[in-house]
């Protein structure tokens, strides 16, 4: 059991809304891991699509994300993927 | 006589009396339960989700079916929201803490988000309430155990009018009873205006008081091309729409007349219109639209939403599938083509400077002769239940169509080691997308079976341009004449060593571009099945002399925008 914590910067051109955010959620609950995010004072469930989308992080915004399990790292290393790319998917 | 601007949301024009569609309100008392009735009323929660997601399920189904798949994908986020955590446990949490009814405190939680959300300047968001109000609905639905009064059986065809439509609503209406629709909100690209388009409806949505000036009864025209809503017509009017209307219809009308007829041109020479798909659930919409056979059958969603990596077995299942449905038919299977603007997350891919030039499609396959080789065995052993053929993406030269080749053959040998069987003469083709490809096209074609020209990657990598750039897209034009030229020496070459040629990017269902493939002497289309009617009527109206006269004249253009002006025109005057 690891908790892995490591701060992001939103690269993706549209935040992390639409699309991206439906990817992260559809990813995040490929994990065992409890995952939160968080942004300024906000914290919110990595698997719930409506905490997602309530954080609001626009384009470089910066968030935390925090896995908390045993597959805390590939999780993280996952999510880290589609916050910072650049590109729609 | 009144007239109500909106947006135009599916072209199309339909005259009929209004039918106002009320916003669906529930009345849900407050009531106190007691710590006993916790777990019941938690339970009730489950079944009621369990229920909701049993329906979207289903329709998601039958929309997949009736309209394809990018329709089906919208219900998507419907279940997002269905299966969100922190929507069920802050119900539960909160039942548990206030100790009232579920229904109550679902409706509260709901409204919580909803005005969250609407406080947030953002298009998507908006689009999302109107998801989490339909899921919502569905739910509540359940939990109070009504059944919503359907728009799937009225009485008569009308025109709904009504605030706005959920997804559910618009998925629930039939082109029998519905002749068209008219909503207060709403954009052109929303969910409602999306399936509005599939399922050929003309639709005006955004026409903000349309409500309010529209009474139950009124006679309507909807111009969904325009993006108007005339309200009680005069004569004249109603006169010049009616006219109208007859014509558009015969032309639908006209189109799919040929659905079910052979692709032949007025000269004789017999076309093949095929098909593209992603799901095997995708082939009943294939053989709803007259489609022949699978010029393309993408294969990457095997991989997408897993975690470990799909089995032969799931493959070969598939393939099976489409391959005996579709018999006797030809299917061709594209192999694995993950990269560029494709990822998936069971592989480590490195970040790339330009995926687009970088590790994909049959580079990383042959990197991979484990998870493509599978895939190959999967293909072979499937062969025997159809007409099953295959084809390799992005091959840039012939070594790597060899080294492809030697990998099948592994295949083909581990299977006969086996003794199982499969089709020895399965046809395997090459994918022409990268422009060194079209310019050996000659050399290719003296080991392939076939070509399929992958238009939109061949467009953008022979003009230089990222389509999803939007600062250069204006550039991708697959009427420039370098496209034509290579698509002219792919064609000629094949022909040269007598193989077949088809395309299946987007270019190969544009009816002014098709002509000009057809005159150039493309063998096979493949589209999205809705086209299809189109495509063969337009077929069955040219000989393919005159084609051939329309592409030679088209080659000889110097910009793009002119090609396309011309051949507009002339299926202008085709289809007249």
């Amino acid at each position: 059991m690891s908790v892995i914590r490591k701060q992001l910067t939103v690269k993706n051109r549209q935040g992390l809304h639409a699309r991206p955010a439906a990817l992260f959620v559809q990813v995040a609950n490929k994990f065992d891991s409890r995952i939160t995010v968080k942004r300024d004072e906000e914290e919110v469930n990595g698997k719930s699509i409506m905490g997602i989308l309530m954080l609001g992080a626009e384009k470089d915004s910066i968030i935390i994300i925090e896995a908390e399990g045993d597959d805390a790292h590939l999780a993280v290393q996952e999510l880290e993927k589609i916050v910072t790319s650049e590109e729609d998917r | 006589m009144n007239q109500i601007k909106g947006i135009a949301a599916a072209s199309g024009i339909s005259i009929g009396i209004a039918y106002k569609v009320g916003k669906e309100e529930f009345i849900i008392p407050r009531e106190a339960i007691s710590d006993q009735e916790i777990a019941v009323q938690i339970q009730l929660f489950e079944e009621a989700l369990i229920k909701t997601r049993r329906e979207i399920i289903e329709l998601q189904k039958r929309i997949g079916a009736e309209m394809g798949q990018e329709e089906a994908q919208i219900f998507d986020a419907h279940l997002l929201v269905l299966e969100d955590r922190m929507l069920i446990e802050e119900v539960i949490s909160r039942l548990k803490k206030d100790k009232l009814n579920v229904a109550f405190i679902f409706q509260e939680v709901l409204k919580k988000y909803v005005s969250v959300f609407a406080k947030i300047e953002d298009e998507y968001l908006k689009e999302r309430i109107a998801d989490i109000n339909d899921v919502g609905k569905r739910i509540l639905r359940n939990l109070l155990g009504k059944e919503r009064k359907g728009l799937g059986d009225l009485k008569e065809r009308v025109i709904v009018v009504a605030h706005d439509l959920s997804p559910s609503d618009t998925a629930a209406m039939h082109k029998n009873n519905v002749a068209g629709f008219v909503t207060d909100i709403g954009g052109k690209t929303s969910h409602t205006a999306i399936m509005a388009k599939s399922l050929e409806i003309p639709a005006v949505v955004g026409a903000e008081d349309a409500t309010l000036k529209i009474n139950q009864g009124d006679m309507l025209i909807v111009d969904g091309t325009l993006g108007i809503i005339i309200v009680n017509p005069d004569e004249a009017t109603l006169e010049s729409y009616h006219g109208e209307e007859i014509k558009l219809k015969g032309v639908t009308e006209k189109f799919l007349s040929a659905k079910d007829l052979p692709a032949v041109t007025l000269d004789g020479n017999k076309i093949e219109i095929n098909a593209n798909i992603e799901f095997p659930d995708e082939v009943p919409a294939v053989k709803l639209h007259g489609g022949e056979g699978i010029g393309l059958y993408r294969t990457e969603f095997f991989y997408m939403n897993r975690k470990d990596l799909p089995t032969e077995e799931d493959h070969y299942q598939a393939y099976k599938y489409v391959a005996e449905e579709m018999s006797p038919y030809p299917v061709i299977i594209r192999t694995l083509d993950l990269g560029g603007d494709k990822f998936l997350s069971q592989f480590e891919i490195p970040h790339e400077m330009h995926p687009f030039l970088g590790w994909r499609a049959i580079r990383f396959c042959l990197a991979r002769p484990d998870i493509f080789k599978l895939q190959l065995r999967a293909i072979l052993r499937a062969s025997v239940h159809g007409n099953l053929r295959l084809m390799y993406p992005m091959i840039s030269g012939i070594e790597e169509l060899r080294q492809a080749n030697k990998i099948l053959e592994e295949a083909k040998n581990e299977l006969r080691a086996k003794g199982i069987l499969f089709d020895e003469d399965i046809q395997v083709g090459a994918m022409i997308e990268v422009p060194s490809a079209a310019m050996t096209a000659d050399i290719l074609a003296k080991e392939a079976d076939f070509f399929s020209i992958g238009s939109n990657d061949l467009i953008q990598y022979a003009l230089a341009v990222d389509r999803a750039n939007e600062k250069v897209a204006y550039l991708y034009e697959p009427t420039h004449p370098a496209v034509l030229r290579l698509i002219k020496h792919i064609i000629d070459a094949a022909h040269n060593a007598d193989i077949n040629v088809g395309m299946c990017g987007e270019m190969a269902g544009e009816p002014g571009l098709a002509l000009i493939l057809l005159g150039l002497g493309l063998d096979e289309f493949s589209m999205p099945p809705q086209v299809i009617p189109e495509l063969k009527f337009l077929i069955r109206s040219v000989t393919l002399k005159e084609a051939q006269s329309i592409a030679n004249e088209a080659l000889e253009f110097s910009t793009g925008s002119k090609v396309e002006e011309f051949a507009q025109a002339k299926l202008r005057e085709i289809l007249k």
